[in-house]
């Protein structure tokens, strides 16, 4: 379609905002939420971001961050949860264990949580430190910046 | 108490029922016969030196040995500032144990806890399920012969 | 999956779910309750959503190389967990710690109970509406882990504690960043106390409500502050000494009614205590025998040298081996080959170091305990922390099994929130301190 001037200006003007006003809920499990925690507070604050209410509900919220080892048993939790949050939604895996298993390599504990739900950005780490998180969180507010909404008109031209 | 008196006292008290007693890196060990369990753990409660406390139930798979698994309690006496340490043989055709939750409230989940890991079954359990792992898990993971990285995931994963 | 409580419910009560993915379940434990409005009936306690199979994972590792997942037990305060499972090996050997090390542990362990107690507090406070008292509290807990960051290298998941001493000596200026911890922390508990301990709301929702008797106590199995908030003083530090403690003169605080609110003011006191003995172990500490180390060659220099003949001058190590030099050596690790790492300075330049440490590290050889096994337990943060270790004489685990402290905390839950409105089982919980890390291993 004719990517004019308004429709980038307002491409624009969207990401600007979506990536300075997520709320997200913070899925936590394990050893990983004490780094959470510690971003979330006084010391590496997170709402400088934009990123600084947290909603404890799935519905309220865009931004999924799965801190901690996910286990089998709380796989379909994980899942459930995330289907209940409305579009757009995005998701960050925070800690090894959230992106590949980390150090348990067993039964119990699923290889990362991409064998569940798609995710946007891994911050690898255990657990990594605040200004790893914060950083994630960056390069995911780049990326939302650069990504397409999803334009109903263009999906009926197409 | 003198910790030598603890064990003569005891095998005075059961000679047959006690097969071993030790004292292996400074922890009063002894092994007792299956059936004697609820009639020792009886008297240690009340005996001078009162065994209140049941710290820890747990279970060991010795693989190749019969009998193969060996049931390890133990428990602390508050006052006197003493612990001692009970074990068990259960055999793998007979994998029955008495259960201590008439006695002490959190053997509840820690017998759940040993049915879940190791399959071992506890008569007099109110309500014996799994404790860690899920409905549906087949198989006791901590025993020898369950593979570490047998996974049995709930929902189809992708990729 | 049918459980308990769906199967013996009343036809007319509601079944509510507190979900394994809630704010105020510290991770993922699932509470069902059944309700009739907001009385509580009856309730189910559901766990395992953290089971990552710890003592699974242990029987396939090194004695060395499974210090890691001890840390992620308790994961607020993994120090303690580490000098657990060290003690219960160096139990089994029959090793001797040297005396700086044990002060240094002692240091690191208390610093870590009252990382744990404030997170513990500051999570509690948080649920019941008190949002500052988190942020204060936080800030407090950030000081000590600068102060844990700067000796260990890590802020949580540190492995510092190693088989016979530590694994590096203190900074060159702890005793100025240990003082700001202190001081920062004694500054947030006296603001807390001021804006907790008399507060109408928080004592509603605290006082008599959640309490245990110290009979019921003892029968379901509790230990550490719980069972200190009971009356009954027992405290693995001074019923069972271990490392310096029974040099270190410290009060164990009890409570009377053992409800929320006195396991909440055992664990303001506790944290007092804590601070008192980390000022006894600075001053006590035995002095570091670091010699002046100036001047000093590189290592590749010292390699080439020690072809021909002994290096003798100090050798400069990378920055992040600092602390770990052959002068410190003997205050930080205890003098045994086989069970602990050689120095670098030896591994570079020595051939007997090099083999020790290839043998250190090999597969089948290493670590290796006599074969038996042993029990040990310290106090951490919730309670008695103790480790039963099988070893059949090879370089891993036969049977690794962790005594939690928080099993039996939180299978008291339904007793104690039965007949209770559902708001109180947010304090409750709340005050049991429930890591999963170290309830589902």
């Amino acid at each position: 379609m004719d990517a004019g001037f308004l429709t980038t200006k307002f491409n624009y003007m969207l990401g600007w905002a979506r990536k300075f006003s997520l709320f997200h809920y913070p899925y936590v499990t394990a050893c990983c939420g004490m780094e959470y925690m510690s971003t979330a507070c006084a010391h590496f604050d997170i709402d400088r971001f934009g990123a600084g209410w947290t909603r404890f509900s799935p519905r309220q919220s865009d931004l999924l961050l799965v801190v901690g080892t996910i286990s089998q048993k709380q796989a379909p939790v994980l899942k459930t949860v995330y289907d209940q949050m409305t579009e757009p939604k995005w998701v960050l895996a925070i800690g090894a264990c959230a992106v590949s298993g980390g150090i348990y390599d067993n039964y119990a504990v699923v290889q990362g949580i991409d064998q569940i739900i798609p995710v946007d950005v891994y911050i690898p780490g255990c657990p990594p430190r605040p200004e790893t998180i914060l950083d994630g969180l960056l390069k995911l507010q780049e990326k939302i910046q650069k990504q397409e909404p999803d334009w109903r008109w263009k999906k009926r031209k197409s | 108490m003198e910790e030598k008196k603890i064990l003569d006292d005891l095998k005075k008290k059961f000679t047959e029922k006690i097969l071993e007693s030790s004292v292996p890196f400074g922890d009063l060990t002894i092994v007792i016969a299956k059936d004697a369990l609820l009639e020792i753990v009886d008297y240690l409660r009340k005996t001078p030196c009162e065994f209140k406390m049941l710290l820890d139930l747990t279970c060991v798979d010795h693989a190749g040995r019969t009998p193969r698994f060996e049931m390890v309690y133990h428990l602390l006496a508050l006052a006197d500032r003493q612990r001692l340490r009970i074990k068990l043989s259960v055999a793998e055709d007979d994998l029955r144990v008495e259960s201590l939750t008439p006695i002490w409230k959190n053997a509840n989940w820690l017998e759940r806890e040993v049915y879940d890991m190791f399959g071992i079954r506890f008569q007099g359990h109110p309500d014996l399920r799994r404790l860690f792992m899920y409905d549906g898990f087949e198989g006791h993971p901590l025993r020898k012969d369950y593979p570490l990285r047998k996974r049995q995931p709930m929902i189809p994963l992708r990729k | 999956m049918s459980t308990r409580i769906q199967k013996d419910a009343r036809p007319d009560s509601l079944l509510l779910n507190m979900g394994p993915s809630h704010p105020a379940m510290h991770g993922a434990v699932r509470i069902m309750l059944e309700l009739d409005g907001e009385r509580i009936l009856n309730s189910e306690v559901e766990v395992g959503y953290l089971h990552r199979g710890f003592e699974k994972q242990c029987e396939s590792r090194t004695f060395f190389n499974l210090l890691i997942y001890t840390d992620r037990l308790n994961y607020v305060s993994p120090l303690i967990n580490n000098v657990g499972y060290v003690m219960t090996i160096e139990k089994m050997l029959g090793l001797d710690v040297p005396e700086r090390a044990q002060y240094i542990r002692v240091l690191m362990s208390e610093l870590s109970r009252i990382s744990d107690h404030l997170t513990c507090l500051a999570a509690m406070a948080m649920e019941c509406g008190a949002f500052t008292v988190f942020l204060y509290n936080m800030k407090a807990r950030e000081f000590i882990w600068d102060v844990i960051e700067a000796t260990t290298g890590a802020r949580m998941t540190t492995s510092y504690i190693r088989i016979g001493g530590v694994r590096a000596d203190l900074q060159s200026d702890y005793q100025a960043s240990v003082q700001k911890a202190i001081q920062e922390t004694r500054k947030v508990l006296k603001d807390v106390h001021g804006l907790l301990d008399k507060n109408k709301i928080f004592l509603n929702r605290t006082r008599d409500i959640g309490s245990m008797t110290p009979d019921g106590a003892v029968a379901w199995g509790w230990t550490g502050p719980a069972l200190r908030s009971t009356g009954i003083a027992y405290d693995i530090r001074k019923a069972f000494p271990y490392l310096v403690y029974d040099r270190l003169e410290f009060d164990i605080p009890t409570g009377e009614r053992g409800d929320n609110y006195d396991r909440y003011m055992v664990r303001m006191k506790e944290m007092d205590q804590s601070l008192r003995i980390v000022e006894r172990c600075l001053a006590h500490l035995p002095k570091s025998s670091a010699a002046l180390m100036a001047g000093g060659i590189e290592p590749t220099d010292a390699i080439k040298i020690s072809r021909t003949k002994k290096a003798r001058t100090y050798i400069r190590l990378s920055p992040n081996l600092e602390g770990a030099e052959k002068a410190v050596y003997k205050d930080i690790l205890a003098d045994d080959d086989r069970t602990v790492l050689p120095a670098k300075e030896d591994a570079y330049t020595t051939i007997e170091g090099l083999i020790s440490h290839f043998q250190y590290f090999m597969k089948g050889h290493g670590i290796r305990p006599p074969i038996g096994e042993t029990y040990f337990s310290v106090e951490g943060g919730n309670g008695e922390v103790g480790y039963y270790i099988v070893s059949k004489g090879s370089d891993k685990p036969y049977r690794l099994h962790l005594r939690a402290p928080c099993l039996p905390l939180l299978a008291a839950l339904e007793e104690l929130i039965k007949g209770r409105y559902v708001a109180d089982v947010i304090p409750t919980f709340g005050s049991m301190n429930i890591i999963l890390g170290e309830l589902d291993r």
